[in-house]
């Protein structure tokens, strides 16, 4: 169903919304409302616009009941009922407004009241506070028991979490916090201590909120209805002024947010409950870590230098465009047009992203562009438009609602996508059964009131082969959906899949052996998925981040077309997007071999489109992809790159090869909010612009398209897109654009998909999936549903082939790379925020067998060595990875997590196979050369930051 | 060879009876003297213990109360027992069981707790044997005729909540026991537990079979070891002969049950927060609706009974509705077991129909207040059931005709007292009670409480009139405000012992009669 987008839903109705297709009228005080059946009485109270006074409802959690201010009055029913709690029924005649219901609720607001601080004025909730609220409402003017008796006023704050408070001195219980950690949260980490008087919230697990189990996701802050849990900066900044609409930053979920606003600065961010992505639900990042956006840290002068041993200097934008123009047009005078390039930005805008692929095809004259999901998803892009033939995951988030069976394969939703964690806990708390394929116990293999029924725990890079045995077990027991093959799939491609997965050499008895899992666990998850009901796979990076990435990719969605599991809500082949616009960059044609809407570029009527629109000619052969620019460079030709926000020094596999890559080139454009590992060897520093600093459209995982709203000026003085504007101009191709939307409406003319999009559209809806054009003019929540984009789905043959990269005597561990809850990729963002508090440094997961047999104990420093390189973390001791597999995370440069990985990858898309490397680990006691080098390297550009010469109005030195 | 019968009731324990078996056995076996001794279930008459019968031809013959010095005298007086000093002559010609209704503990000091065998020689069985014949539709009508009404307190009509269970469909539902027996001065479930286990069960499976619950659980509180392990045996011999598992009664339908043990908190007598609580969470009282019969104990249709009232179910099956509906009187139907405790000379257990008084309970039964002096008031129903004075002691015990007098007969518990108790220390003493059992969830009982103990302090503090009286209308108005805006009967209830110790008793709160009345 398509919501249409209304701001004025902001007014909280009490009690969650009730689907029912029977209407129940009732009447109250006197007027008449029907509402659907389930509905509480305060939620049609406040359709009619009747205010009831409330404490403990919200229309964010079930009615709980405990406040006891809601209190009605019903013909025919004895006493005064709870309105939150009690449901509608026909003809029912309620009275909210009574002489006995005044009293009532006066009286249990003097009891509130007699336990609560009189400090309204100094207060950090004042003027935002539901008790101060209820009780201007109920009239209460004095409180007669005093305020002698027994209280809880002299109770001890918290102030441990970086970002709220918790003031028990303030807390009226009314469990908010406690029911949004359940309910909304799914982390159950919070509770009431104590009994009658003495119940108190308390987060378990630890002495204070810090030390608990809580995740930090707010949830808690923003139920609570007084200033007993309060965002920090609230009560440092006071309550904000005014609010935007707009669009996270971090990951692919792409939680709509409200930025509340002092002027220009940022109080903070609440996740909106129209939100369609997220329902007024966010994670620590999210809602608490955009302190980076005013960091220090950030670079707000461009800045050029000759050499990359050079000292930086400031210039204006002008300067710094005009020479990395003269810079790239010198290069390709000297080394031909195909020596430069460009890497668009999955964390910029559509728009952007955009911007810099017209800007590499049209100015450059080349297609020499490619984006970071070239290192993330370009399998799930291959791999779904060969099998299904869009490029896409095939549902909205709220499908999960509706699945009965989830199988997560290779992702690990509550670290890397912690709000649609929340919500799949949810529907596993309503009985959906779960299947976990990863190599680690991730938590939702065992976590409160979630529990996986299969944990297939399989060796690393051995995707292929479950996925082929799980086949082979549909094949032979007879699990196929026959009539939705025929009707749906190419009968030649489905035979031929069917004849390879039945071989024997394909059944879980075989292939069990290699992927180290029961061949009894394999056949019961296969079932299990095959027969469960509505069956629907999520699966992240442990998927495509593989030699075999594309092929597995395509054996998933094998696997939902055998079973019939695609095309309607509570199924589908879903990905996990890392970031937030990782869907949109390659949507907007980053890849090297596609336009806008996945075209090739060897499509003459599509080339010739865009050749119309752009006014230029445009090469008919793929330009680059990263790997390949890297090769190239090393090879002496590939000279200039303009990479904007995204630090390929850190994120990429290898990372001396990298580096080494990078300092071979003659002219690197660095565009970012910060002086990352790339702009360490960049020769022009462009400063980026953060998402509170732009307007502009994310898409998320679920091909919904969202804006993101400006809130305060670009601190760099330009948008990015503005700055590539100014690139492209000063290249001589000119850009003319006012306003994004106008880039918007470019894109809309040109792409059959998003035809119909446009940022009057996105206004009235709130967002729009994509395919949105004549045929789906309110956008596309469920993929294939009549048929598959490509016409029959088919059967791709997915013969597993193990990767190169194998354990040996010298490398006998398999390492593997995720993320965790507090800190996002490359860290740049939330290494800047007070994230640290939970995740400082990078840490070694090893299993104790495999410590114990090294001498390697908890903390201990760790040597890790592979084929490609070297590098010391900090090893903990834990059983989450099975024998014979180490884990890290990546988010900190200095920890060197890419410096071991290696050059291998994807066959089809040269993903990189982050997720395998084949390594030893052994106690050491000082860091690895490369570490050595990397921090003396590290300390000399920090220098040439620090000693950078100030813009002055004479002209630059550095001109050649 | 005289066969001896003796109460393991945990009561009789507490009062030597163990002693006085051991002193027996030895004895007997010393002289040599052959004796059987059997240890039975308690009569109820509780001042008598320990209580030892004896089979004569014309009956059993009591002994009591006993002491393990009493013993020889006793063996020696089997020949000729009247002669005893402690002789009571034929147990149930005495006037205290003899003019007693003994329907629901009709097994009671007769048969051995764990007997299977003495339990179907005493009717037992036949209710689940009926039931099985008739099926569950009309098991459920019986079970609506008959009037049987909740014996924990609500009274609320049984047979509605078993059609309501046995209509709402669901892959699972339960039967929930309430077994938390908190209130003072009551012991009738504990009786019943300790004394005829098997009657619970069967009354458990009969619920079960005719609802379409598969499973049961029996929530003991954890005062009640004695119960516990009773239970649990008994649960093993019932499952053992077919009476529990796959093939309930030969009926061909499952049901199973366990006894779940609580923690000590008087809410979890509250059945929602009882159910939390047997989910393995903080024993919280939920909002209804919905209604436990509609989405219970994990969300699923749950019956929940007290013990009295699902142990009612067999005799009601076994003999037909009208048998049961033909006692009591207007809407309260059947017997129940009024428990007499406190400052009474006679306490003990009394099963009458309904609408004896009350006057006929404390006075015939209980015989006056234990230490002599004039009797002051008894508290019906719990800590949460007012007080009522010896003006109202007419007052026929019938669930409606004590609602009228602002009082309630809630699980059937009598405590009386003597003129040297204050009622305005009983006042408070009542708030305290709700402060330290208030499950924290409604701010009415969760702060209410509190402020109440303090305004009766207060109260009972002031210097003069118009501040005893200023105390007078905030602890009214707090009565009514917990009364009418709490969510449970914990909060809500705490206005009868309180209002009825301000309204009969205004003295002892230093007030005059028309202070009170204001």
């Amino acid at each position: 169903m398509i919501t249409l987008f209304d701001p004025k839903t902001d007014i909280d109705l009490g009690t969650p919304a009730r689907d029912s297709d029977v209407h129940v009228t009732l009447n109250i005080d006197g007027r008449s409302i029907s509402v659907p059946e389930g509905t509480s009485v305060m939620r049609a109270a406040a359709l009619l616009g009747t205010t009831i006074p409330k404490l403990c409802a919200t229309d964010s959690l079930e009615a709980f009941g405990s406040c006891r201010m809601c209190l009605v009055e019903i013909d025919g029913m004895r006493g005064y009922p709870a309105s939150c709690t009690t449901p509608v029924s026909e003809g029912m005649t309620v009275h909210t407004q009574t002489p006995k219901l005044a009293t009532l609720r006066r009286n249990v607001m003097e009891l509130y009241i007699s336990d609560h601080p009189l400090d309204c004025l100094t207060c950090s909730a004042n003027g935002n506070c539901e008790l101060q609220t209820v009780a201007g409402q109920v009239g209460l003017r004095e409180v007669r028991y005093g305020y002698e008796g027994d209280n809880h006023l002299a109770d001890v704050k918290d102030t441990s979490n970086p970002y709220f408070d918790y003031d028990p001195s303030k807390c009226i219980v009314c469990n908010r916090c406690v029911r949004a950690c359940e309910e909304t949260q799914g982390t159950f980490a919070l509770t009431i201590t104590g009994r009658g008087f003495e119940s108190r919230v308390a987060a378990a697990g630890g002495d204070d909120f810090l030390d608990s189990e809580c995740v930090s996701c707010g949830a808690c802050v923003q139920a609570c209805p007084t200033a007993t849990l309060m965002e920090k900066s609230v009560v440092e900044l006071g309550q904000p002024e005014r609010s935007v609409i707009t669009t996270c930053a971090y990951c692919g979920v792409g939680c709509s947010f409200r930025a509340e606003m002092k002027g220009e600065q940022l109080v903070r961010m609440v996740p909106d409950k129209n939100g369609q992505a997220n329902h007024g639900h966010s994670c620590v990042k999210g809602r608490f870590a955009w302190g980076y956006a005013t960091h220090p840290d950030r670079i707000t002068k461009p800045m050029i230098r000759q050499h990359i041993n050079d000292p930086w200097q400031e210039v204006s934008w002008d300067e710094a465009v005009t020479y990395a123009a003269s810079e790239f047009r010198r290069l390709q005078q000297k080394y031909g047009r195909d020596s430069i390039g460009g890497i668009t930005s999955s964390r910029c805008t559509n728009e952007e992203t955009y911007l810099v692929q017209k800007l590499v095809r049209a100015a450059f004259g080349n297609n020499n562009v490619d984006t970071c999901a070239r290192v993330c998803h370009s399998p799930t892009g291959y791999g779904l438009k060969q099998t299904l033939g869009e490029s896409a995951g095939t549902q909205s988030f709220d499908s999960v609602m509706q699945a009965d069976v989830i199988l997560v394969m290779g992702a690990n939703p509550s670290d890397a996508h912690p709000v649609f964690a929340s919500q799949l806990k949810r529907r596993l708390r309503e009985g959906a059964r779960l299947i976990v394929i990863d190599p680690r116990r991730i938590d939702l293999v065992d976590s409160v009131h979630a529990r996986a029924e299969y944990h297939l725990a399989l060796r690393p890079g051995t995707n292929v082969a479950m996925l082929n045995a799980l086949a082979h077990v549909i094949v032979t027991e007879g699990l196929l959906n026959q009539a939705f093959i025929d009707a749906r799939c190419e009968g030649s491609d489905f035979a031929n899949w069917r004849e390879f997965v039945s071989r024997p050499e394909n059944s879980p008895e075989v292939l069990g052996a290699i992927c180290g899992v029961p061949a009894a666990d394999i056949r019961a998850a296969a079932r299990l998925y095959a027969t469960g009901g509505n069956a629907a796979i999520y699966y992240g990076l442990g998927v495509t981040e593989h030699s075999q990435g594309s092929t597995a990719v395509m054996g998933i969605a094998n696997l939902a077309m055998a079973t019939g599991n695609i095309g309607r809500e509570g199924v589908g082949v879903n990905p996990l997007r890392g970031q937030n616009n990782v869907q949109g960059s390659c949507d907007m044609g980053s890849f090297p071999h596609e336009l806008p809407g996945y075209r090739h570029v060897s499509n003459e009527v599509v080339r010739t489109q865009f050749e119309q629109a752009w006014n230029v000619t445009l090469q008919s052969e793929p330009g680059l992809r990263i790997p390949n620019m890297f090769e190239a460079a090393l090879g002496g030709s590939f000279k200039g790159l303009y990479c904007q926000g995204e630090d390929i020094a850190q994120s990429d596999p290898n990372t001396q090869h990298v580096t080494a890559a990078l300092s071979a080139m003659e002219c690197v454009v660095v565009q970012d909010i910060f002086l990352n590992e790339t702009a360490r060897f960049a020769h022009v520093f462009l400063p980026g612009s953060s998402f509170l600093e732009k307007d502009g459209t994310f898409t998320n995982a679920e091909r919904r398209i969202s804006r993101v709203r400006k809130v305060m000026e670009p601190l760099g003085g330009k948008a990015d897109w503005e700055g590539t504007v100014a690139l492209a101009n000063a290249l001589g191709y000119p850009m003319n654009y006012k306003h994004p939307s106008e880039i918007m409406d470019e894109i809309a003319r040109l792409t059959p998909t998003f035809t119909n999009v446009s940022y009057a559209e996105l206004e009235r809806h709130g967002s729009l999936q994509w395919p949105c054009n004549a045929a789906a003019p309110d956008g596309t929540p469920t993929m294939h549903i009549e048929e598959f984009v490509r016409g029959k789905g088919r059967f791709m043959l997915t013969g597993y082939v193990p990767t190169e990269e194998k354990v040996n005597s010298r490398y006998p561990l398999l390492l593997t790379t995720g993320r965790i809850l507090s800190q996002y990729n490359v860290g740049a963002q939330t290494r800047r925020t007070e994230n640290v508090a939970w995740h400082e440094e990078d840490r070694l997961e090893i299993h104790p067998t495999d410590a114990e047999s090294r001498g390697i104990n908890e903390g201990d420093w760790v040597g890790i060595g592979s084929r490609a390189g070297q590098t010391v973390l900090r090893a903990r001791i834990t059983e989450r990875v099975a024998p014979g597999v180490v884990y890290t995370t990546f988010h900190f440069p200095e920890s060197g997590a890419n410096v071991i990985t290696t050059d291998n990858s994807d066959w089809a898309t040269n993903c990189p196979e982050y997720k395998v490397t084949a390594v030893e680990v052994s106690r050491v006691y000082h860091p690895s050369e490369w570490q050595k080098r990397y921090q003396a390297f590290s300390d000399e550009q920090d220098r040439l930051l620090k000693d950078r010469r100030q813009a002055r109005g004479d002209k630059a030195e550095v001109r050649r | 060879m005289p066969t001896l019968y003796l109460p393991c009731d945990s009561l009789a324990r507490a009062v030597g009876a163990d002693e006085v078996a051991t002193a027996l056995i030895t004895q007997a076996h010393e002289r040599p003297l052959p004796l059987e001794l059997q240890r039975t279930s308690s009569r109820g008459l509780y001042w008598l213990e320990p209580l030892l019968e004896v089979d004569t031809p014309q009956g059993r013959f009591g002994f009591g109360p006993l002491t393990a010095a009493d013993v020889p005298s006793v063996l020696e007086a089997l020949g000729d027992p009247s002669a005893h000093p402690l002789a009571l002559g034929l147990v149930e010609d005495l006037p205290y069981l003899k003019t007693q209704q003994r329907l629901l503990f009709a097994r009671a000091g007769i048969t051995r707790p764990l007997s299977l065998d003495d339990y179907r020689a005493h009717g037992g069985f036949e209710g689940l044997n009926r039931s099985v014949t008739l099926g569950g539709e009309e098991t459920a009508t019986e079970v609506f005729d008959s009037g049987l009404r909740g014996r924990g307190g609500a009274a609320f009509p049984a047979g509605i909540k078993w059609r309501t269970v046995r209509l709402t469909e669901a892959a699972q539902k339960y039967i929930v026991c309430n077994a938390d027996e908190g209130d003072s001065g009551t012991f009738a479930d504990r009786m019943l537990m300790e004394g005829d286990p098997f009657l619970l069960i069967e009354g458990m499976a009969i619920a079960g079979l005719c609802v379409g619950a598969t499973y049961g659980y029996i929530y003991v509180r954890s005062e009640y070891p004695d119960a516990v392990a009773t239970l649990r045996e008994a649960l093993e011999i019932a499952r053992s002969n077919g009476y529990l598992g796959a093939n309930v009664g030969g009926s061909g339908l499952a049901f199973d049950m366990e006894v779940r043990v609580g923690a000590g908190a008087y809410i979890c007598g509250e059945e929602t927060a009882l159910l939390d609580s047997l989910e393995g969470k903080r024993g919280i009282v939920r909002a209804k609706p919905p209604i436990p019969a509609l989405k219970g104990l994990f969300g699923q249709p749950t019956l929940v009974h007290n013990v009295l009232t699902l142990a009612s179910v067999p005799l009601i099956l076994a003999k037909g509705a009208q048998f049961y509906r033909d006692y009591g009187m207007g809407r309260s139907l059947g017997t129940m077991p009024f428990q007499l405790a406190g400052n009474v000379r006679h306490g003990g257990l009394v099963e009458r129909a309904f609408g004896l008084t009350l006057r006929e309970l404390v006075d015939d039964y209980g015989g006056g207040t234990a230490s002599g002096r004039p009797l002051k008031a008894a508290q019906v129903g719990g800590p949460l059931g007012a007080w009522v004075p010896p003006s109202q002691f007419d007052t026929p015990l019938d669930y409606e005709a004590f609602a009228a007098m602002g009082a309630m007969l809630g699980h059937g518990g009598v405590v009386v007292a003597d003129d040297s108790l204050d009622m305005a220390q009983m006042a408070r003493f009542a708030m305290e009670f709700c402060a330290e059992e208030s499950c924290g969830k409604c701010t009415p009982c969760r702060i209410g409480s509190t402020r109440g103990v303090e305004v009766i302090d207060r109260l009972l503090a002031a210097p003069d009139a118009s501040g005893r009286d200023e105390q007078v209308i905030i602890l009214k108005d707090l009565c009514d405000t917990m009364q009418y805006g709490s969510l449970c009967a914990l909060g809500g209830m705490v206005s009868f012992p309180v209002a009825s110790a301000l309204k009969h008793f205004p003295a002892d709160f230093g007030l005059q009669p028309s202070e009170a009345e204001q």
